[in-house]
């Protein structure tokens, strides 16, 4: 396996999802190369830290607007 | 009808709001908007956007309470009727013509090799998103993906839908959907090395 074949196979690698007889040749490879070891890495942070980034962002903005609730229920009064 | 006090379990709350009560609605859109409409900014362009997303799936949902589930949670059936609201939203307007991810994906020499030298970076991904400027950083670079790999990221990745649903409500192919969000990973990752390189070489 090639560093550009184990690229394509990262996303099932990361998911669980790479068959047996692919997962070994996968992990081979990485075992010996310290670029594509290093490239799984930030993949998997790359990962992790859009869902944490975000999920903090529902967190730090608060409660919806006053207005927008207002609006939300005088539409409701009209369905 | 007359306005009760708004119940804490979730059963009676819904009972609540198919009885038509009005203190019932009002804590639903206060306790589940703000999230809510975080959701909505993530997927649309702008503020207003957003906002209208928030307001149409709420009284969608409100219209819809019989076909609410009792095993469901509200929090979860709310989410998902925002994300439909909000992808209807994105259709609705005109594409910008989409820039190539080319460019953000790693290049290879003839062999197979990397063409670039990758270290990993330095911090756990826990430490380096505790930093408030670093989770600003990751939403903006998520914000600069092309449109239809940042969808495909945003749902799978961090609104949690599987990638059958993900295939399902953009209209896409299990395995379109796979290529897609692998390339949007590659390319984000792209975007946020330069900000999460080690500093000393």
């Amino acid at each position: 396996m090639k560093c550009r074949e184990l690229a394509e196979f990262l996303n099932d690698y990361v998911s669980g999802e790479l068959p047996e007889e692919s997962r070994v040749h996968f992990e081979f490879h990485l075992s010996k190369c310290k670029n594509c070891h290093a490239y799984l890495m930030q993949y998997e942070v790359t990962i992790k830290a859009g869902k944490i980034a975000c999920d903090e962002m529902s967190d730090e903005m608060g409660p919806m607007p006053d207005e927008l609730v207002k609006a939300v229920l005088a539409a409701r009064q009209k369905i | 009808m007359a306005s009760t006090t708004p119940a804490e379990d979730e059963a009676t709350l819904v009972a609540q709001l198919r009885a038509g009560d009005e203190a019932a609605f009002e804590h639903v859109v206060r306790a589940y908007g703000g999230r809510l409409l975080a959701v909505a900014r993530r997927i649309v362009d702008s503020e207003e956007d957003a906002r209208d997303v928030v307001q149409d799936a709420f009284l969608n949902a409100f219209k819809s309470l019989d076909r609410f589930e009792g095993n469901a949670k509200l929090s979860t059936w709310l989410h998902r009727i925002v994300v439909n609201a909000a992808l209807m939203k994105l259709r609705t307007r005109k594409r910008k013509p989409e820039q190539s991810i080319e460019t953000l994906l790693p290049a290879y020499m003839e062999d197979g090799h990397h063409e670039e030298r990758f270290k990993s970076w330095d911090e756990p991904v826990d430490k380096l998103m505790e930093r408030a400027e670093n989770r600003e950083i990751v939403r903006k670079q998520i914000d600069a993906l092309p449109e239809s790999y940042r969808t495909v990221l945003v749902l799978r990745d961090i609104e949690g839908l599987d990638t059958e649903e993900t295939a399902n409500v953009l209209g896409l192919s299990v395995n379109a959907t796979k290529i897609r969000l692998h390339r949007a990973r590659q390319a984000l990752r792209t975007l946020l090395a330069p900000h999460f390189r080690s500093a000393v070489s």
